[in-house]
């Protein structure tokens, strides 16, 4: 394909795409000369897909034949980000915001509402964007949204992700031919410098420096690598990109190969992300089809492949040197650093390694430039993050915000606060290598330096959202089994340190605690930080020095009055029958899996029948008989 | 390739041997033929690792070194219906470890174990992604969501009743 024709081709969808972007009025004009009366926009991400969006494809195909409709463009999308109302499903020019989709309701809606002169079905519309007195708000005026920007995420949620065509119209494969047009690797390598943009993958490396660094390296092979391999539990944000804007990964890799001269790229990818693999495989096959990858791209002169390579299984990948030791096929534990991968990387040649959501940020920043790139965001922190909302939080998905955003904006007004009437305790930032930032920080502009100075990290961009029944204690076990399960052993820190740490947090769950106990674990977190080859080991005590450093008083209590503040931590727990407010009726008893519920004799009261009571010494302290009580007379302390 | 013999069908040992042939020019070659060599077996026993050994000229040890490396790889059959429990954060922090036990309990076997007659096998992972259904199963490639230990016990009686 010349430059010509690819010009040409965006013309061809772009009204297609434009009437998703525009508001109503405009969209519907639009739409008229697009061949398709309305288009209905499903989500094919992996939540809404677990939640069974294919069936409301399904649905929809069969209503459509049935009632005769075919002027209406069913488009199945990647990740509209509202993963907790999925699967979610958007009519255009209307910009009807449909959720918790059924294939019923699809039946429902094709019937009502995509029908000529149908109507939108009010009752089934994502209840944020019906307003209290029934009019109907546009999606991106919902909390949820409006105070989102989605750069990394622009294409996400609005193209065919299977489409190649649909990627060019909405602007993928616009940057490569600005760069092989109009750019040098120098000036390419300048743009990305001055935009400020930093390795969203965690440790927040300034891309230009990385890119720079690797073009100055001597040698004629060099390549370019994508880390794919999102280990970090609760955050899915690169998962996303690669399944709703693929194309755009791609293209910011062989910018990166004509910056460095490079003409290799690899994709390392886990295998546990199925949906991701498929659409990357495609767009792969597609790119090479529309001459936009492999040899003389664009007819301009430029050669550059991709390989998709899978991963097993393994956390310490995600280390940059793990990664390319487990491409070249060996088991993936990192090497000692210098040299530094852009000197001597994958196969001992210069290379570069960024993760997903930095390639996405690369078109926007060559089309739009560094200079509008670096006035969002933060003093040192530019652009946008993306992060993972999850946990103990209303609006459960994907939201992008500029950096500098406040703990509080994302959790109250995009997150719509904690359910359930909890209180909010604490967010964990950066997973297994982060840290925990408690309720006062909450005002804090989140951004790269301002996370590490209140003792969390960003990390990949998993938020987690812990309310006031979450065991501080419990939950840095729980990361510390994690590490100690994932360490790859090669560094004795990491492999005896985790471990250690695990045994201690594990006797203090167990209320076998000594006060000693928390000096042994400072100590060895400093070792450990200090000593560990790769940052695996050295940010493993993270989770701990955080809550130690925030919640001492919870560690304090488990030790020194054997109880459990939040009321998590099985050992320490009792269980105990209110006798007043037991009615008799007998639901524990029934329940109780090693029949450790017995009545006694005593009846309270304004009661008929005489209380139940709990032999301590049988309770393997289930909390089935709490779940059953639906007079609030089980108590647990 | 009379390894094979013991561990697999004439048809298994055709398909790994044509992975091998395949591959074995590709850089860094093992963990692709692991995959695609797990995906004929179900599983990675010494035979078949030897196999790979041979085909690329390497050592067992370096093979196996590879194998119990990356978690995936297993070295024991798996059930007909893999079972397999989020433990990431967003489902841990949901109840995640109180649904696993209330599987552990329904199946009758522990994590990381397989039922004597093959049914079944459970397993953990961390994070499939849908951290907006947590908690989390898989069972094989179905997603099952928003899980509670009462429920877990209906979705795995559909499956005893499917094999009865």
């Amino acid at each position: 394909m010349t430059v010509q024709e690819l010009d040409a081709l965006r013309k061809k969808k772009y009204e297609l795409i434009q009437v998703r972007r525009v508001v109503r009025e405009q969209g519907e004009k639009m739409a008229e000369h697009t061949g398709y009366r309305k288009q209905v926009l499903v989500c094919g991400g992996t939540g809404c897909t677990s939640s069974h969006s294919a069936k409301v494809i399904a649905q929809l195909e069969e209503s459509f034949k049935e009632l005769g409709i075919d002027d209406v463009l069913i488009v199945k999308t990647g990740c509209f980000g509202l993963c907790a109302l999925g699967p979610i499903m958007i009519v255009y020019p209307e910009g009807a915001f449909y959720s918790q989709m059924t294939p019923e309701h699809a039946k429902t809606v094709a019937e009502k509402h995509l029908v000529k002169g149908g109507e939108i079905v009010k009752e089934l519309l994502y209840k944020g964007t019906v307003h209290e007195d029934g009019s109907i708000i546009p999606f991106a005026e919902t909390p949820f949204y409006k105070k989102q920007m989605r750069i990394a995420l622009r294409n996400c949620g609005v193209i065919a992700a299977e489409d190649i065509e649909e990627a060019i119209a909405a602007g993928d494969y616009a940057a490569i031919e600005k760069v092989l047009t109009t750019m040098t690797p120098d000036d390419v390598i300048k743009e990305v410098l001055d935009s400020g943009l930093r390795g969203r993958g965690g440790a927040g490396f300034p891309t230009g420096r990385k890119w720079s660094f690797a073009k100055a390296s001597a040698g004629d092979v060099k390549y370019v690598c994508c880390n794919a391999d999102e280990g970090d539990p609760g955050a899915f944000m690169d998962r996303s990109v690669l399944e709703g804007d693929p194309h755009c990964v791609l293209e910011a890799m062989t910018i990166a190969g004509y910056a460095i001269g490079a003409h290799q790229g690899y994709i390392y990818v886990r295998a546990e992300y199925p949906i991701a693999v498929e659409r990357l495989k495609i767009a792969i096959k597609q790119a090479h089809e529309y001459g936009l990858l492999g040899k003389n791209i664009l007819g301009l002169g430029f050669d550059f492949d991709i390989e998709i390579r899978l991963g097993a299984g393994a956390f310490v990948c995600g280390e940059e040197t793990a990664l390319m030791t487990s491409i070249e096929g060996h088991r993936g534990e990192p090497r000692p650093r210098p040299p530094f991968p852009a000197v001597k990387g994958l196969f001992e040649k210069p290379t570069i390694l960024n993760n997903v959501e930095t390639w996405a940020n690369i078109n926007p920043i060559i089309m739009k430039g560094a200079q509008w790139y670096s006035s969002i965001g933060t003093e040192k922190s530019k652009g946008t993050k993306v992060f993972a909302l999850g946990g103990k939080i209303t609006n459960v998905g994907l939201v992008e915000v500029p950096m500098g955003t406040t703990l509080r904006e994302i959790i109250e007004e995009i997150g719509g606060g904690i359910p359930n009437g909890k209180k909010f305790k604490a967010a964990q930032t950066g997973g297994p290598s982060g840290g925990c930032i408690p309720a006062e920080y909450i005002d804090t502009p989140i951004d790269f330096d301002n996370l590490v100075a209140i003792g969390s990290m960003m990390g990949s961009g998993g938020l987690i959202v812990l309310d006031e029944d979450t065991c501080m204690v419990d939950i840095s076990k729980f990361y510390l089994e994690f590490t100690a399960d994932e360490s790859c052993g090669k560094c004795t820190p990491c492999r005896i340190g985790t471990k250690r740490l695990l045994q201690l947090l594990t006797k203090i769950t167990e209320g076998k605690g000594e006060p000693e106990d928390l000096v042994k674990i400072e100590e060895l977190a400093e070792h450990m930080k200090s000593s560990s080859l790769c940052a695996l080991g050295q940010s493993a005590p993270n989770p701990i020095l955080s809550t130690l450093h925030h919640f001492r008083n919870e560690y304090e209590d488990h030790i020194y009055n054997h109880h459990c503040t939040a009321g998590v931590c099985k050992a320490l727990l009792s269980f105990t029958i209110d006798k007043e407010k037991c009615i008799g009726c007998g639901m524990c008893a029934k329940n109780c899996p090693v029949s450790a519920i017995a009545r006694t004799d005593y009846v309270a009261p304004g009661h008929k029948l005489a209380s139940f009571a709990i032999d301590t010494a049988k309770c393997i302290k289930c909390g089935v008989c709490q779940s059953n009580c639906k007079f609030k007379a089980v108590e647990r302390k | 390739m009379e390894h094979c013999a013991a561990c697999g069908t004439p048809e298994q040992a055709a398909a790994l041997k044509a992975v091998i042939e395949q591959s074995r020019s590709t850089p860094g070659c093992l963990m692709h033929i692991l995959q695609e060599a797990q995906g004929i077996y179900g599983f990675l026993p010494i035979g078949v690792q030897k196999t790979i050994a041979e085909g690329l000229g390497i050592s067992l040890s370096e093979v196996y070194g590879v194998v119990t490396f990356y978690s995936q790889f297993s070295l024991k059959p798996k059930g007909k219906h893999r079972i397999s429990m989020c433990l990431g954060t967003a489902c841990y922090v949901k109840g995640a470890d109180k649904v696993l036990e209330a599987i552990e309990k329904e199946v009758g076997i522990k994590c990381g174990e397989c039922t004597e007659d093959g049914l079944f096998s459970i397993d953990s992972c961390r994070c499939v992604g849908a951290c907006g259904l947590a908690p989390v199963m898989m069972v094989g490639e179905e997603v099952y969501g928003r899980l509670t230990p009462e429920k877990v016990k209906t979705i795995l009686e559909e499956y005893k009743k499917e094999e009865a």
